[in-house]
């Protein structure tokens, strides 16, 4: 577990042996969700215009770019948080169970979105 | 943890012990839902991980919210580009593959504050066979398409 930690120096050093790869991977892997939600968005407002613009449909599309941005505000605050740069003796900060559920209740909500579109 | 004490309870499907072990599992996912909102919860407990472990099961929470994001975009995708499937059959595989992506997310943040609640406690990580599930349906719908595309080209 502490392979690359020195003794006596705790997390501390660890961070020289290993000195953003993991905060970086995290990142990119935030930035690939992002661009998944973003398919998945446009998908969704492609889907509510499809045939004219009806005005359920464009309350479905505003419904669907707000739940998008709501997610990108997540991941945002969170590649934010990775980025910063931490001190020797500090880590990066752990995914808020918050940050999780606002992220995953976005794709849900989408979802229910979908639902709708196709009945 | 649950997930293996899950396996045990379901062999005697229907004895009384079964179904207590259905309203416990009940009760946990419940409380895991709690935790979802309540992290200082979660941080009481035990002891701080190494940081990377953390990062590790956060990337393992967004592959599995990009596979959720890509059923749900598959969704959409059999809605708008196979106009000449019958209503029945697109409205089911659209509605199956949403479907699957609510369940595919929601199993991920539940998933994810199980594996960082054991992690903190120094526990195993969670057992659970909802990969294999979603490998076996997705293997199903593949197959299932094969059959479409063959039939409808012979036909």
């Amino acid at each position: 577990m502490t392979d690359g930690l020195d003794d006596g120096a705790g997390g501390g050093q660890g961070a020289v042996r290993d000195p953003g790869l993991q905060p970086e991977r995290t990142r990119l892997a935030w930035r690939r969700t992002t661009l998944s939600s973003t398919v998945a968005a446009v998908l969704a407002v492609r889907a509510s215009l499809h045939g004219g613009a009806s005005p359920a449909g464009i309350v479905v599309c505003a419904l669907c770019c707000v739940l998008w941005l709501g997610f990108l505000r997540v991941a945002h605050l969170r590649i934010r948080a990775l980025a910063s740069e931490p001190g020797p003796a500090r880590v990066p900060p752990v995914l808020a169970a918050r940050q999780a559920a606002a992220a995953v209740l976005c794709t849900v909500a989408l979802a229910v979105c979908a639902a709708v579109l196709v009945v | 943890m649950d997930g293996t004490a899950g396996g045990r309870d379901r062999q005697g499907a229907g004895s009384p012990a079964a179904g207590l072990g259905r309203v416990v599992r009940v009760i946990d996912f419940v409380r895991n839902v709690r935790l979802w909102f309540a992290p200082e919860e979660v941080r009481r407990e035990g002891h701080t991980p190494d940081y990377r472990f953390s990062l590790a099961n956060e990337r393992t929470f967004l592959a599995w919210l990009r596979t959720a994001l890509a059923l749900i975009g598959g969704g959409f995708a059999v809605d708008q580009f196979l106009p000449d499937l019958g209503w029945t059959w697109r409205i089911g595989l659209a509605l199956a593959l949403l479907a699957a992506g609510v369940l595919c997310s929601l199993r991920a943040v539940n998933h994810w504050v199980r594996c960082e609640r054991a992690m903190r406690r120094g526990e195993d990580l969670p057992a659970s066979r909802f990969p294999a599930l979603l490998s076996i349906v997705v293997a199903v719908v593949a197959v299932a398409m094969v059959v479409v595309v063959l039939a409808g080209w012979a036909g």
